[in-house]
């Protein structure tokens, strides 16, 4: 075990040393492997002692360097990325930096959250300065030594040179350097020098995962640990009258069974008995009230965008007048389902509840949301309460709610033994937290050929999606301007699916923008960009929430390098553009007709996410956020009947597959601006290309998701 | 409980379990062969995939007691030493996993597919691959990364 460094920390609160053996992963095995122009290089050793300088970096004797990864990792890529940014300004050899995942730690990490494509946005500084600062000590300490101005060294990969030639390694100056001032301003490269950023570097996971090494929250195997399933109310709205556990009790290697609220926890010695168990349970339930369908929610829905809310979300203009004042009013509406997220690995969560604290191990995309919710559930200070993170299956957003963690919580508290809970894909789809069912209603007011008003109605469950972000696009580009949104009550619960408030709109408003633009008869990729100029150089009103320039950039880029304007031989096209979550995507469908029906060939993608990171991970990011947005706007449906969803597993809920996944070429805009996220934004765009792509090579347009339900009339 | 004997990973293991148990939980909670996934436990999505005898198979539809004595299983801990087998390099060189938890039951189909059909066509792959679900969208690498390690077997 090494020394802990007390030393001055201003910046930085810091870490503990701590003998890293264990943690050593075999990164350099994928340098070794995966690139056959890279040399074989020998990994560096293990060191004794690991020198930390902040909360995200630690470097032992030997030169190998520890980079801290704080946010969850979901399949974003964000444990290889996010270090990828502290190496750079650090200046060392990505191949001597091991990465590691950091459990819940409030006072050395913010924000450690995985949503809202936000990681990269907002770690960029900090993760640039926590690489800078130990960089600047480790500079000053050779400089020191050799009794030089700290400006006559150089650093590259992890070593510093003098004038004269001379060398020395971060691994033979780190314990000195820890014990310097910590710089309140270092100096950050400048973009053109990075080394590290804007090359690919691959998963850091990797090797673990092709091998089926444990890494996930349903991996985890402890002590004692017993296994969980729980029974819950077959529909919202409906409570527990009455069980019987007799039949249950019987099974083999069934523990336990117990009640908590309206739902049964079954423990067992292992996954196979609980679930057994859980199904050998008789229960009685109350119906609720009123339990839901769709065709009630889609009723509800239909009805409210017909007519305006109490109170705008914005207004410019005046719309009625304009309306009045128009030739003539195009609308069109649109409507989508609720969407459970289906992650690939279910909900799951080990929890270890005794009198004084509890250790959380799991799937979290929020643990220090989960900490409070844990905090005030448990009746238990924060500080006994430790959370760590595993890697995750996929979260989509449904891994930002706690559901599965308080019920893990509460059965081992309740039982006094160490619990893994595990969700079957049954109850994953039937206690979900979906993407919200709505409706839009898009009105434009057409004056000379000009269109002079902009109307939108939205009807959502339990939230709001444009009313979030009424200053985007179109706002700005038309001047009679009106954004008017219902938020309507539902006991199903609802929450953020991946790109929550564009992941249907975007196609709404795309798909709307291409059937006014043919209405007008312009080139829709022209209608665009003039309404983009609009709002660039005259803009209705103030503070608008998206750049018009950028957003005219990864137009023009997407459809130059889609030959829009062409006509290619069966090659029909659709274009989509959309600004969300910070960055800027355009996509052009390529449909083509074969058998008289429409086949997806190829989505042309143009991105502007400012300095790219890892180029081979952004890649990946783009074309499943594709993929995903087609599948999910061409297959996914799911209705309610009494309360309860009608499908409850992948043969009731058609999720997308090799065979119908696009061919994806995707184009950056160059930029030296600071980096946005890639986890969302390629998605929106996704539905809106491929409906008028549909629209281009049938003559029909798609007004409803999913798609597939509208392919009679399309072939 | 009864007890069974299995061919696992080219060793003989001898595990005690009621007869329905799906080799699947038998794999994972008995025997610590987490590797092999659960998606959806009703033959549907293709993370638990295996090879029995060289064929790819769900695990969570295969009761233990259907397997005959003399079978082989092989999970994607056992498909090769040190992660070498040629899909494996293939999936390292294109970077293919996102969340990668769909990952091994993409590879074992894939191998299965491979040791059946050496040059396969995009028409073969697209057969072969259908059953294996991946929400984070990497078809297009698992793909490409197919057809590399077809070229380097
Ligand atoms: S878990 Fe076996 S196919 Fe889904
Ligand atoms: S990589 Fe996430 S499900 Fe396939």
């Amino acid at each position: 075990m090494a020394n802990l460094k007390q030393t001055n920390r201003r910046n930085f609160i810091k870490g503990s040393a701590i003998a890293g053996g264990g943690l050593i992963i075999g990164f350099n095995w994928i340098g070794c492997k995966g690139d056959s122009n890279v040399p074989l290089k020998v990994m560096k050793a293990i060191p004794k002692e690991w020198i930390d300088f902040n909360s995200f970096l630690k470097i032992g004797e030997t030169g190998l360097v520890t980079i801290m990864s704080p946010n969850p990792e979901i399949g974003q890529n964000i444990k290889t990325s996010m270090p990828m940014i502290v190496a750079e300004e650090l200046d060392v050899d990505w191949f001597d930096v091991v990465v590691e995942q950091a459990g819940l730690n409030t006072e050395w990490y913010t924000r450690q959250v995985a949503g809202g494509s936000q990681s990269i946005r907002q770690g960029w500084e900090s993760l640039r300065k926590a690489g800078a600062t130990a960089k600047h000590m480790l500079v000053e300490a050779a400089a020191k030594r050799w009794g030089i101005t700290p400006e006559e060294c150089k650093t590259a990969d992890g070593i510093i040179t003098n004038p004269s030639g001379e060398t020395l390694s971060y691994g033979e100056l780190a314990k000195e350097a820890s014990e310097l001032e910590v710089p309140e301003s270092p100096k950050l490269k400048d973009p053109k020098d990075f080394k590290i950023i804007g090359h690919s570097k691959r998963n850091v996971d990797l090797k673990k995962i092709i091998s089926g090494q444990p890494l996930f929250g349903l991996d985890t195997k402890k002590e004692g640990m017993v296994y969980a399933n729980v029974l819950r109310p077959p529909a919202f709205g409906s409570t527990l009258k009455d069980y019987n556990d007799e039949n249950a009790k019987s099974i083999n290697g069934v523990i336990d069974v117990i009640r908590f609220g309206d739902k049964i926890g079954v423990l067992a010695q292992n996954t196979w008995a609980a679930m057994k168990g859980k199904a050998a349970l008789v229960a009685q339930w109350n119906e609720g009230d009123k339990p839901e369908d769709t065709e009630y929610h889609n009723d509800l829905l239909s009805s409210h965008i017909e007519k305006k809310a109490e109170k705008p979300r914005r207004e410019d203009g005046d719309i009625d007048k304009a309306f009045k004042d128009s030739d003539e009013v195009f609308e069109r509406s649109y409507s989508a389902p609720f969407l459970p997220h289906n992650c690939m690995e279910p909900m799951n969560c080990y929890a270890d509840v005794t009198s004084d604290k509890a250790y959380i191990l799991g799937p979290i995309q929020t643990p220090e949301w989960q900490l409070s919710n844990l905090s005030a559930q448990l009746g238990m200070d924060k500080e006994n309460i430790n959370i760590e993170l595993t890697r995750m299956g996929g979260g989509f957003g449904r891994r930002l709610y706690g559901d599965y963690v308080a019920e893990a919580a509460e059965l081992s508290k309740l039982s006094q033994k160490p619990v893994q809970l595990v969700f079957t894909r049954e109850d994953d789809m039937l206690a979900g937290t979906y993407r919200p069912a709505s409706q839009y209603k898009f009105k434009a007011g057409i004056k000379d050929g000009k269109v002079i008003g902009y109307h939108l109605v939205e009807a959502c469950f339990n939230g709001e999606m444009f009313g979030q972000m009424p200053s985007n696009f179109p706002c700005g580009a038309i001047e009679n301007y009106r954004v008017d949104c219902h938020k309507l009550q539902t006991n199903i619960t609802t929450g953020a699916w991946r790109a929550p408030y564009a992941n249907f709109l975007a196609y709404a408003e795309q798909a709307f923008f291409d059937e006014l633009a043919s209405h007008l008869k312009i080139d829709p990729v022209e209608f665009r960009i003039k309404l983009l100029e609009r709002a660039k150089n005259d803009p209705t009103g103030e503070d608008l929430s998206y750049d018009p320039e950028r957003l005219i950039g990864v137009i023009k880029l997407a459809a130059e390098k889609a030959n829009w304007g062409q006509n290619e031989e069966n090659n029909f096209k659709g274009f989509c553009a959309y600004y969300s979550h910070n960055t800027y995507v355009a996509e052009v469908g390529h449909v083509s007709i074969k058998n008289d029906s429409p086949v997806i060939e190829k989505i042309t993608c143009a991105v502007d996410c400012g300095i790219v990171i890892n180029p081979i991970a952004a890649l990946n990011q783009i074309e499943g956020g594709i993929i995903d947005g087609i599948g999910h706007a061409m297959y996914s449906d799911f209705k309610f009947e009494n309360g309860a969803s009608t499908s409850n597993n992948f043969h009731q809920y058609r999720m997308i597959k090799m065979v119908e996944a696009p061919q994806v070429d995707v184009h950056f805009v160059e930029s030296t601006i600071d980096p946005t996220g890639l986890g969302e934004p390629t998605l929106p765009p996704a539905g809106g290309a491929v409906a008028n792509a549909f629209a281009a090579a049938t003559g029909n347009r798609i007004y409803s998701q999913p798609f597939v339900k509208h392919f009679e009339i399309l072939g | 409980m009864p007890s069974y004997q299995l061919n696992i990973n080219g060793q003989i293991k001898s595990v005690n379990a009621d007869a329905d148990t799906p080799i699947l939980w038998v794999l994972r909670d008995e025997l610590n062969l987490v590797g092999t996934k659960y998606g959806c436990g009703i033959a549907q999505c293709g993370t638990c995939t295996i090879h029995l005898d060289g064929n790819a198979i769900r695990s969570c539809s295969l009761p233990i007691s259907s397997v005959e004595s003399g079978q082989k299983i092989v999970t994607i801990e056992g498909l090769s030493e040190n992660a070498s087998h040629p899909l494996q390099e293939a999936w390292v060189e294109h970077d293919v996993p996102q969340c990668g938890y769909c990952q091994s039951g993409q590879i074992m189909s894939a191998a299965a597919l491979l040791k059946e059909n050496k040059r396969p066509s995009d028409e073969d792959i697209d057969e072969a691959m259908h059953g294996n679900i991946c929400r984070c969208g990497t078809y297009l690498r698992i793909k490409k990364a197919i057809k590399t390690a077809a070229k380097n077997m």
